[in-house]
């Protein structure tokens, strides 16, 4: 410091930087440019079906305007049309979907990551990426066909134990002696478990690829200090993964929100803000779009685009969330030393 | 070695460990084999020898950390205090929280306090604790491993933000936080600078003159500064690691019986 000179001390407003050459190969240069141009390509995908769908909105919205958002009756032919009820609907459903989806996955990944034998770990990573190659036609006819007469026992119960609670009454007298069955039936909790299903898979890969990067210094330092595996668990690896569990939870969201086949397959359409959702009816947005485009007029037609535009900007920001959540408890700045 | 005070801390009589016939494998390899070696109570004993001759292995196997390695598999015994420590029905918990370890490299937990660093193990193995006792718990433990006068004022700050050196003797203060008998060090000064090396075999040495210590190191010098006892380790090609020669540290490095560690202490290889 002591040594320096006036020179050096003067602003340096002559010096400019040099142009560094990277001095990429050829087939740098080649592979540089194929990959930028197929990376943004999947923007330009995403972003065309934003402006697809939007534009198709503009007749819809400049019709009906706020009260396309607010109305809860979807009666084309009298010309009442308003999503509020099926975007609860499909609240609902993703949200029934997630309750039952986190504990699973979170408990399915960290079997698998901290408790599984070794040589059993690997057939069920795959049995779980296998959950998530089923058709979701197949969940929706499993759902209806195999999982609704059990359920319903389930959703009986919660409402006669619980019914008191606005969300788990059931219109009907749930413990008359011969018990309305079809109360019970094509409800949003029962879709809701079928949609988890999907849901389960993704968020349990996501989880799991976290929980597998805790630091093994850490790990060894719980384990050193006479931790049990369940110590190790909750003192290093939750922490360590939280990150991982937000943003794994979103996908499954996300997911759940878009589900379609399953929802059709299992639902009976219903409109009307309805909050009980151990009742019979309801309708997500998916679902609706599914159910009604093959015989709508352009008017109707532009009705459900708007709406999936609605879900589609939804589905973004619940993506776009979860990947930053992700992306950050990846970052291991809380984990360097 | 009877009840002397540390800082404050009524120590009892240190323990003595000793390992038996020891032999470890990963998965089919064998890495070390026929260990036999007592560590004295009270006492520093030095584990020396070039990389891979399974000096780090054998340490593991010391506190059961061996087995947490998958395909990890041991044979022989670890006596602690006469009792071996792989006996049915000693719980694995117990016997890490009884013979505490300092690893290679240091790893606070960095999402915890200084103070709640270390005082994790009790966290961990569910021991209640008042707050008064905890506030002690935490000064004497950093105390006893030099740390104190350094971060006494930032106890609730991350363990993250201290420097190498730092970090591991933090390593070391959570580690006695646990009480326990014998604490073995792996390498602990191996990827700090030489200002926090001397740090740490200070407090080594200290906590040598009431404590059972085994100290894995690769460098001569520091095994002559901290310990008293040594044992030179040494694999041939293909064949498991075992011990070459054992003797007092002075003794070992200055009048070695064995060609091999002779050639060892006086720089031929390694």
């Amino acid at each position: 410091m002591s040594t320096s000179t006036p020179e050096t001390l003067e602003p340096r407003q002559s010096r400019e930087s040099r142009q560094l050459d990277p001095g990429f190969e050829r087939s740098d240069r080649i592979f540089h440019k194929a990959s930028t141009l197929i990376g943004l390509s999947t923007l330009v995908l995403t972003g065309a079906i934003g402006v697809f769908l939007g534009e198709q909105s503009i007749p819809t919205l400049s019709h009906y305007g706020l009260a396309f958002f607010t109305g809860t009756r979807w009666q084309p032919e009298i010309d009442k049309i308003g999503i509020a009820s099926v975007l609860v609907g499909t609240a609902e459903v993703a949200f029934v979907a997630v309750c039952v989806a986190f504990p699973l996955a979170i408990m399915f990944a960290l079997f698998i990551s901290d408790f599984a034998p070794r040589r059993i770990k690997s057939s069920l990573i795959s049995a779980i990426d296998l959950m998530a190659a089923v058709p979701s036609i197949i969940y929706g006819l499993w759902g209806f066909f195999l999982l609704q007469p059990k359920a319903m026992d389930l959703s009986r119960w919660l409402s006669q134990h619980f019914g008191w609670f606005f969300l788990f009454h059931v219109d009907t007298d749930p413990n008359a002696a011969v018990w309305q069955q079809s109360r019970y039936t094509s409800s949003v909790f029962i879709v809701g478990l079928a949609v988890s299903m999907m849901a389960i898979p993704l968020a349990c890969a996501v989880m799991r690829s976290v929980f597998d990067l805790t630091p093994l210094g850490e790990r060894e330092a719980a384990m050193a200090l006479g931790a049990t595996r369940w110590g190790v668990v909750r003192t290093v690896v939750l922490p360590f993964a939280k990150g991982g569990i937000i943003g794994g939870t979103m996908l499954a969201l996300g997911r759940a929100l878009g589900e379609t086949a399953a929802v059709l397959v299992i639902i009976s359409p219903a409109y009307g803000i309805n909050f009980h959702f151990l009742e019979a009816g309801g309708q997500t947005v998916s679902a609706l779009i599914a159910g009604n485009f093959g015989n709508a007029t352009k008017a109707q037609l532009s009705a459900l685009l708007t709406a999936g535009f609605v879900l589609f900007l939804i589905t973004l920001a619940v993506n776009y969330g979860a990947a930053i959540v992700i992306r950050r408890s990846r970052s291991g700045a809380a984990t360097e030393i | 070695m009877t009840s002397t005070m540390v800082e404050g801390t009524p120590v009892t009589a240190a323990a003595s460990l000793e390992a038996v016939d020891v032999a470890a494998w990963f998965g089919s390899s064998l890495v070390i084999d026929n260990v036999n070696l007592r560590m004295q109570p009270a006492t520093v004993t030095a584990l020396i020898g070039p990389s891979g001759c399974g000096k780090s292995t054998f340490l593991r196997v010391l506190n059961r950390m061996h087995e947490a390695v998958p395909g990890a598999q041991m044979a022989g015994e670890v006596l602690l205090n006469g009792e071996d420590i792989y006996a049915p029905g000693h719980r694995v918990t117990s016997v890490r929280q009884r013979i505490g370890i300092v690893f290679q490299k240091p790893n606070p937990f960095p999402a915890m306090s200084i103070a709640d660093n270390v005082t994790a193990g009790l966290v961990l193995t569910g021991t209640r604790i008042s707050r008064h006792d905890r506030e002690t718990l935490v000064e004497e433990s950093l105390t006893r491993a030099g740390l104190w006068n350094e971060v006494k004022d930032r106890l609730e700050t991350s363990g993250s933000a201290l420097s190498g050196g730092q970090q591991q003797r933090l390593c070391i203060a959570r580690a006695l936080a646990n009480k326990p008998d014998v604490l073995l060090m792996d390498e602990p000064c191996s990827a700090l600078d030489p200002m926090s090396t001397r740090w740490i075999e200070d407090t080594i040495r200290e906590l040598g003159k009431t404590m059972t210590i085994v100290i894995v190191t690769h460098n001569l010098a520091q095994a002559v500064r901290v310990s008293q006892w040594s044992a030179f380790f040494l694999a041939d090609p293909g064949e498991p690691g075992g011990i070459v020669e054992q003797g007092s540290t002075d003794q070992l490095f200055s009048a070695p019986q064995d060609p091999r560690t002779a050639d060892y202490v006086s720089g031929g290889f390694g």
